[in-house]
C-alpha cells in the first residue's frame, strides 16, 4: 500500500480534452492557419468580421489532425486584444474545436493576456523571451504561470537572437534557471524555440544554422530533459521560395534530424511534408549536405542545391528522375512500388525476385511483407492516407497473383508444406444488407498488415458466417452493416456465437453502428469479446491487440469495463428524458394554418419513369464530400483539395474519380433508372394520410410522431402534419432512383486485384444515386410538380437543403418505419418501374439506390422522430394492422 | 511542513456535510434572515444563507458544532455565495468582505467551543469556501450570441480577491475552491489567490507553506454521466487545467451521489499528483427533489473508495447531515489513506 507510486511529469495541455506530450508522442503538430500573419485568407476573414468562416478554418485544422491550434491576431489593422477575445470566446463555444489546446501567439503581451483570460484549458503562450531584459521576462512568466500556461521561450536575449549553438544553449539554459528557480515554472511547462534560420542563402555565415539548431536541440535536451523543443520550420528554406519540391525536401530532411535530436513540436504545414525515405536520393543528399553543412567549405553544397533547384524548377519532375528507383536492387524496387502504389513494373519485378529467392513464398514473406510493413508504419503514424494504402494493396495483390501459380505448383510437389501461418479474419455484411464499401476498406487495410482476409461479401446469413468461421478456423469475425435493421442482425450473430460457444472475438463496424449500440445491445450477448471499430485505421490496432495472447485479456477487460460503463450511463441517461403521453404529443402538432391553403397540382398524377437518364447531366449534381468521407478523408469539398494534410491525396483521388467518371459515361458502364409519382392525398387522422392511388383505390400511409417533451412553443413533429387535413386538393409524391450495371465492372476489378478501382467505382455509383435523387427533386420542384418554378439554387445550396419541400425516406429519422417502403414501391409500380429489389431487411438492391416521399408544403422540414413510447407503439400497431411482434422488431431502434 | 499535511500522511481526513440542508431544518423566516440590522432592507433576503453568519450566527455556529461532534476534521465556512457578484442578487455586494470575515468567525467560535468541551481532541481546520458564482466565463447565456459573456475574467478575479481577503483576514486555515462547473471561473479564483499572496506576502507567513500562502483545495463538479464538467471538459482535462494551483488536494463534489461519482473518483485517484478529496451528494434527488440516501449507505460507498486507495479527504455535499458525516468518519477511521504519487520525468 505504501509503495511509492510514480506519475510522469510530461508536458500536459488541455482543451476540453487532455493532450499529454509523452516521449513516444514523437511530434506534436500545431495548426498554423488561424494566424493572420501567416494566412491571408484568415486575416481577411477577421478584418471583415467574418468570424463564422474564420471558425471553420479552425475546425478544418482540427479535423485534419492539428493537435494544438495556434491563434495569432498580430495585424496592424486589427484591434488585437478585441480580435483575440472575440475569436477565442467563439472557439470555446465549438466543442469540436475547443477539444484541442490553444497556442496563444502574439508579439504583444497584452494580446496574450487577453487570450489567456478566455480559455478554461491549459494553453501554450507563444512566446516570451529575455530580449527586453530579465525583469520583464520574469514578470511575464509569472503571469503565464498564474494562468497555468506552458510557455514557448525564444532563444533571444538582450544581445539579440541566438544564432550559434553555444548562444542558443546558453540563453536557453539561463532562461531555464530563471523560470524554474525564480518563477517556479515546472520544467515540463517550458518549450524552447532555439530559432530556425534560413540556410543556403549564399552567405557563408548562414551555412551552419541548420547544424547549430540541431546540435543545440541535442544539448538542450541532454541538459534539460523535461523541456520541449519547437520551431517554425519553413524559415529554413526561405531562400528557395517558389520552389516547393526543394523546400519540402529540405523540411523533411531537417525534421528528420531535428526530431532525432529531440525536437518534439512544430508549427508546420504537415500537408507539404514528404517522407524522408521517399525523397529522391540525389536531392536528399544535397539537402543533407546543406542542412548538415557537409562538403560545403566554399559554398559548394549550397551551389549544388541551387543548381539542382534550377533544374527542378525548370523541368518539374522529369521522367528520368522519376525512374531513378528502377536502378535499385529488386527488393528496393518492390518496396518503392508498394509505398508509392506503382503497378507498372510489378510483374517483371516479382518475376525477378521469384528467380532470385529459393521459393516463391519467400518473396511474399521477404521483400513484399517488409514493404507492406513500411506502408503499415507510415499509415499508422499518419504519414500515408487511406487511398494510398489501398493502392499499395493493389500492388501487393498483383504481385501475389503473379506468384500464386508457382506456389500452387510447389504445393503439389511438397504437399506437407504449411504456407498458412497468417491469422485469418473473416468479414461479412450481415443478412439483409447490401452495403460493403467500408468493409472492403477495412479488409484491404488488414490485408496490408499481413492478415489473411476471408471476405464473404454482402447479405450473408448468420449460419453461413459462423459455419465458415469454424471451417476456416478464423481468428476473428468482423461484421458490417449500413442500415438500421442490420443492428438487430448483428445482435443475433452475437447471440448465436454465444450459443455455439465460439471462441473468436467479434468486431462490429459500419455507418449505423456505434460504440453505444455495441455496448448496450451486442456486447452483453457474447462473452468472448465484442469490439466496436470506428474506422479502418483503428482496425489494425484492435486486431493486433486481439491476436496478441499477452495483450488480449487486458484489452478485452478494458473494453468490457468501458462498455459496462457506457451501458450504465445509457440506462441512467434514459431515465432523465421526459416523454409526453401520445395523445398530448398529437395535440402538440405543427400548427399549420390551412385556411386559404392553395395546393399546387402536379403536371401529372400516377407514375412516370426515367430510364437511361443522362449520366453526364447527373454528374453535375454530385456532392463530393461523402465520397471523400468514404475514403476516410474528412473535410469540406472543395477546400479539402487544398488541405495542408490530406489535400494532395484528396486531389489525386479526385482526379482518379473524375477519370473514372469520364470512362463510366463514355463506355456506358452504368445506367440510371428513376421513377416519380404523384397522387391526391388527405390527412385522415393525426398521423395517417390517405393516398388516392387511382379512382376508388386508396392506400393509408402511417407516420410516427416525436414524443419527447419539447421546449415551450416547439411542436412534436410528424410528417403527417405537412399534409392538408381537408378533403380536397393536396398531393404527395414518391420517387426512387437506382444505378444499375455495376456487377461486371466490379468483377473485372476484383479479377485484376484492383481494390482501389473497385471501391472507387462503388463510391461513385453511390454518388450517382444520390445526385440523381437531387436532380429529380429539383426537376420535381420546378417542373413535374412545379410548386417553385422560379427556383435558382447552386449545387452547394442544394446540398445544404435550402430548397422548399422535403424527400424523406422510410427507414430514416423522419419516418423510421422501414416497412412503409413496401407501400412506396407498390405505389411506384414495383420492381418493373423502379428497377429495385427489396431484401428481407428492406435494403434496396442495387446498393446504389435512393427512395423517398415528396412533401411540398413550405413548412415541411427534416427532423428525427427520436424515441417513442409504448402508447404510441400500440396505437401504431392498430393502424398498421401488422403482428405486434414483427412491428416491435422493425421499430426496435426507436423503441428502447 | 504544515500541520494538515502531516495529518494527511497519517489518515483520511473528514470534511463536513451540507450547510443548506441543515439551515432548512431551522425553518427560518424572512425576519430571521434580516435580523435587526437589515430589518428595513429594500429587497427580500430570505434564502441568502451566507447572510445568516451576520444575522443568526447562533444557527451557523450550532451547525458547525454538530459536524465537529460528528467527527469532521475540516469545516467549511458559510461563504458559498459571499462574493460581490453572487450577492448582487440581494443587492448586498458591498457586504462581501464582511460576510467572509463573519463566517470564518462563526467557524472559529464553533471550534473553540468544541475543543473546550473535548480537551485533547485533534486539530480542526477551517476551509474558506469559494463557490462557483452565478455567472460563468466559458459559456454564453445568450444562445444566439455564443461569443458573448455575462462577466469578464477581470471582474471575476476582483470579486474572488475580495472574498479571499475576507477569508484570510478572518483567519481561515485553507481555501476551498469548490463545486467548479466552469474551469475558467476556477482559474480566475486560482489567479486571485496567487495574486493576493504576491501582493500581501505578510499574510502568507502564518500558513507555514512558503510564499504560496494558504493551502488550496480544489473540487470540481462532474454534472452528468458523460463524465464532463458543465463547461465540457473531461476529468483529465480539468485536472490539467487547475494543476498549476499546486493544490493541497483535488477532488469532486456535488451533482452526483457516491454511486455515480465512483468511476470519476477512481480516475482522479490515478491522475492526481496531490491529495484527493471527494464529497458527494446523499444520492440523487428523488422525484420530490429530496435526498433520501441513508447515512449508512453513503458511508458504505465512501468506505469502499477508501479501501480502494482512492481518497485522502472525504465528506458530504447536498443532502448530507451530521448523521452521514458520523457514519462516514466511522467507516474510514482505520483505513490507510491514498498514497500521493511522486512526480518524475521518465
Amino acid at each position: 500500500m505504501s509503495a511509492t507510486v510514480k506519475i510522469h511529469s510530461f508536458l500536459s495541455l488541455s482543451g476540453l480534452e487532455p493532450l499529454v506530450v509523452r516521449p513516444e508522442t514523437n511530434f506534436i503538430n500545431v495548426g498554423e492557419r488561424t494566424n493572420v500573419t501567416g494566412s491571408k485568407k484568415f486575416a481577411r476573414l477577421i478584418r471583415e468580421n467574418k468570424y463564422e468562416e474564420a471558425l471553420s478554418v479552425a475546425r478544418q485544422q482540427v479535423e485534419n489532425g492539428a493537435q494544438v491550434i495556434d491563434i495569432n491576431m498580430d495585424d496592424a489593422l486589427l484591434d488585437g486584444v478585441q480580435a483575440m477575445t472575440t475569436f477565442i470566446n467563439l472557439v470555446q463555444s465549438e466543442p469540436d474545436i475547443a477539444k484541442v489546446p490553444v497556442m496563444i501567439d502574439s508579439s504583444k503581451f497584452e494580446i496574450i493576456q487577453a487570450g489567456l483570460k478566455c480559455v478554461q484549458g491549459k494553453c501554450i503562450v507563444n512566446s516570451i523571451s529575455m530580449k527586453e531584459g530579465e525583469a520583464k521576462f520574469i514578470e511575464q512568466a509569472i503571469i503565464c504561470k498564474s494562468f497555468g500556461a506552458a510557455v514557448v521561450v525564444m532563444a533571444f536575449d538582450e544581445q539579440g537572437q541566438a544564432d550559434t549553438k553555444e548562444r542558443k544553449v546558453e540563453i536557453c539554459h539561463r532562461a531555464y534557471k530563471i523560470l524554474t528557480e525564480k518563477v517556479g515554472i515546472a520544467p515540463q511547462d517550458i518549450i524552447f524555440d532555439p530559432n530556425i534560420f534560413a540556410i543556403a542563402t549564399g552567405l557563408e555565415e548562414h551555412n551552419n544554422y541548420g547544424v547549430d539548431f540541431i546540435e543545440a536541440v541535442k544539448e538542450i535536451k541532454e541538459r534539460m530533459p523535461a523541456v520541449s523543443i519547437s520551431g517554425g520550420v519553413s524559415n529554413l528554406s526561405f531562400s528557395f521560395r517558389g520552389n516547393e519540391p526543394v523546400r519540402e525536401a529540405m523540411h523533411a530532411v531537417f525534421l528528420y534530424y531535428a526530431i532525432k535530436a529531440g525536437m518534439n513540436m512544430g508549427i508546420v504545414n504537415a500537408g507539404q511534408l514528404v517522407v524522408y525515405d521517399e525523397i529522391e536520393l540525389q536531392l536528399r543528399e544535397l539537402c543533407e549536405d546543406v542542412i548538415l553543412n557537409r562538403n560545403n567549405e566554399n559554398n559548394e553544397a549550397t551551389e549544388k542545391l541551387l543548381a539542382f533547384a534550377e533544374t527542378v524548377k525548370a523541368s518539374g519532375k522529369t521522367e528520368k528522375k522519376d525512374l531513378a528507383w528502377r536502378n535499385t536492387p529488386v527488393e528496393e524496387r518492390l518496396k518503392h512500388a508498394l509505398v508509392n502504389g506503382i503497378t507498372d513494373y510489378i510483374d517483371t519485378d516479382t518475376e525477378e525476385a521469384r528467380l532470385k529467392y529459393p521459393r516463391p513464398l519467400d518473396v511474399i514473406e521477404g521483400p513484399l511483407m517488409s514493404g507492406m510493413d513500411v506502408v503499415g508504419d507510415l499509415f499508422g503514424s499518419g504519414k500515408m492516407f487511406l487511398p494510398q494504402v489501398v493502392k499499395s494493396a493493389r500492388v501487393m495483390k498483383k504481385s501475389v497473383a503473379w506468384l500464386t501459380p508457382f506456389i500452387e505448383e510447389e504445393k503439389l510437389a511438397n504437399p506437407d508444406v504449411n504456407d498458412d501461418a497468417a491469422p485469418t479474419i473473416l468479414m461479412a455484411t450481415v443478412k439483409g444488407d447490401v452495403h460493403d464499401i467500408g468493409k472492403n476498406i477495412v479488409g484491404v487495410v488488414l490485408a496490408c498488415n499481413g492478415y489473411k482476409i476471408i471476405d464473404m461479401g454482402v447479405m450473408v446469413p448468420t449460419d453461413k458466417i459462423l459455419d465458415t468461421a469454424e471451417r476456416e478456423k478464423a481468428d476473428i469475425i468482423g461484421l458490417s452493416g449500413l442500415i438500421t435493421p442490420s443492428l438487430d442482425e448483428m445482435v443475433n450473430v452475437a447471440h448465436e456465437m454465444q450459443r455455439r460457444n465460439m471462441p473468436q472475438p467479434l468486431l462490429i463496424g459500419g455507418a449505423t453502428t456505434s460504440r453505444m449500440h455495441t455496448a448496450v445491445k451486442i456486447a452483453p450477448q457474447f462473452d468472448k469479446g465484442v469490439v466496436h471499430v470506428l474506422d479502418a485505421s483503428r482496425s489494425v490496432t484492435v486486431v493486433g491487440s486481439l491476436l496478441n495472447p499477452e495483450q488480449k485479456p487486458q484489452f478485452l477487460a478494458n473494453i468490457r469495463t468501458e462498455y459496462i460503463k457506457l451501458a450504465e450511463d445509457f440506462a441512467s441517461k434514459r431515465k432523465v428524458k421526459e416523454f409526453l403521453p401520445f395523445g398530448e404529443a398529437q395535440k402538440n402538432k405543427v400548427a399549420i394554418d390551412w385556411t386559404g391553403f392553395q395546393p399546387v397540382t402536379p403536371s401529372f398524377t400516377g407514375v412516370r419513369t426515367f430510364n437511361h437518364y443522362d449520366l453526364s447531366e447527373i454528374r453535375k449534381y454530385i456532392d463530393w464530400q461523402p465520397f471523400f468521407i468514404s475514403w476516410e478523408l474528412h473535410g469540406k469539398f472543395p477546400q479539402i483539395l487544398e488541405d495542408p494534410v490530406v489535400g494532395k491525396e484528396a486531389t489525386k483521388l479526385y482526379q482518379d474519380a473524375n477519370k473514372m467518371l469520364d470512362q463510366i459515361i463514355a463506355e456506358k458502364w452504368l445506367t440510371a433508372q428513376g421513377a416519380v409519382g404523384f397522387w391526391p392525398v388527405t390527412k385522415t387522422a393525426d398521423d395517417t394520410v390517405l393516398v388516392q392511388e387511382s379512382e376508388g383505390k386508396t392506400i393509408p400511409l402511417q407516420f410516427l410522431r416525436q414524443q419527447i417533451k419539447k421546449a415551450a412553443g416547439q411542436p412534436n413533429l410528424s410528417l403527417a402534419d405537412f399534409i392538408c387535413p381537408s378533403l380536397e386538393g393536396d398531393f404527395i409524391g414518391a420517387f426512387s432512383v437506382t444505378i444499375q450495371g455495376i456487377e461486371p465492372h466490379l468483377e473485372r476489378f476484383i479479377a485484376q486485384n484492383d481494390d482501389y478501382g473497385k471501391i472507387n467505382l462503388q463510391a461513385l455509383s453511390d454518388r450517382f444515386a444520390e445526385a440523381f435523387a437531387e436532380l429529380l427533386h429539383e426537376k420535381v420542384r420546378k417542373e413535374l410538380w412545379g410548386y417553385v418554378k422560379e427556383e435558382t439554387l447552386s449545387n452547394e445550396e442544394l446540398i445544404q437543403e435550402k430548397y422548399r419541400g422535403i424527400r424523406p425516406a422510410p427507414g430514416y429519422p423522419a419516418c423510421p418505419d422501414h416497412t412503409e417502403k413496401y407501400k412506396l414501391f407498390n405505389l411506384l409500380g414495383g420492381e418493373e418501374n423502379t428497377g429495385i429489389h427489396l431484401t428481407e431487411s428492406l435494403a434496396m438492391y442495387p446498393a446504389s439506390s435512393v427512395c423517398g416521399w415528396y412533401f411540398s408544403h413550405p413548412e415541411s422540414k427534416y427532423f428525427g422522430v427520436g424515441k417513442i413510447q409504448e402508447d404510441q407503439f400500440l396505437d401504431y400497431v392498430q393502424r398498421k394492422e401488422m403482428p405486434e411482434d414483427d412491428l416491435r422488431r422493425w421499430l426496435r431502434p426507436v423503441l428502447e | 511542513m504544515s500541520k494538515i499535511k502531516e495529518l494527511l500522511q497519517q489518515r483520511i481526513l473528514v470534511l463536513d456535510g451540507a450547510m443548506g440542508t441543515m439551515i432548512q431544518r431551522y425553518r427560518l423566516t424572512e425576519e430571521d434572515y434580516r435580523g435587526n440590522r437589515f430589518q428595513n432592507w429594500h429587497s427580500d433576503v430570505k434564502g441568502n444563507n451566507d447572510l445568516l453568519s451576520i444575522t443568526r450566527p447562533d444557527v451557523i455556529k450550532a451547525i458547525h458544532k454538530e459536524y465537529l461532534e460528528a467527527g469532521s476534521d475540516i469545516i467549511e465556512t458559510n461563504t458559498f455565495s459571499s462574493t460581490s457578484i453572487a450577492q448582487a442578487d440581494y443587492d448586498m455586494q458591498s457586504l462581501a468582505y464582511e460576510l467572509n470575515v463573519a463566517s470564518v468567525k462563526c467557524a472559529r467560535e464553533a471550534i473553540d467551543a468544541f475543543v473546550s468541551e473535548h480537551p485533547g481532541t485533534g486539530p480542526k481546520f477551517i476551509a474558506g469556501a469559494i463557490g462557483p458564482l452565478n455567472k460563468t466565463l466559458s459559456l454564453s447565456p445568450d444562445v444566439n450570441n455564443p461569443g458573448y459573456r455575462a462577466v469578464t475574467f477581470d471582474e471575476v478575479v476582483a470579486a474572488y480577491t475580495e472574498q479571499i481577503h475576507g477569508l484570510i483576514d478572518g483567519g481561515a486555515d485553507l481555501l476551498l475552491i469548490e463545486t467548479i462547473f466552469d474551469t475558467l471561473n476556477a482559474k480566475a479564483a486560482i489567479f486571485a489567490v496567487k495574486q493576493f499572496f504576491r501582493d500581501h506576502p505578510e499574510k502568507a507567513t502564518r500558513f507555514n507553506n512558503g510564499a504560496e500562502g494558504a493551502p488550496v483545495m480544489i473540487s470540481g463538479t462532474i454534472t452528468d454521466a458523460s463524465g464532463r464538467t458543465l463547461s465540457g471538459q473531461t476529468l483529465e482535462a480539468f485536472y490539467i487545467s487547475v494543476a498549476h494551483a499546486s493544490p493541497l488536494s483535488v477532488g469532486l463534489n456535488c451533482a452526483l451521489g457516491a454511486k455515480e461519482m465512483r468511476p470519476h473518483v477512481s480516475e482522479l485517484a490515478h491522475l492526481a499528483g496531490c491529495y484527493v478529496s471527494a464529497y458527494p451528494n446523499a444520492g440523487l434527488p428523488n422525484a420530490m427533489g429530496e435526498y433520501d440516501e441513508l447515512p449508512e449507505q453513503t458511508a458504505a460507498f465512501l468506505e469502499d473508495w477508501a479501501k480502494e486507495g482512492y481518497v485522502n479527504i472525504v465528506g458530504g455535499c447536498c443532502g448530507t447531515t451530521p448523521a452521514h458525516i458520523a457514519a462516514i468518519a466511522k467507516a474510514v477511521k482505520d483505513v490507510t489513506p491514498r498514497t500521493v504519487p511522486v512526480a518524475a520525468y521518465n
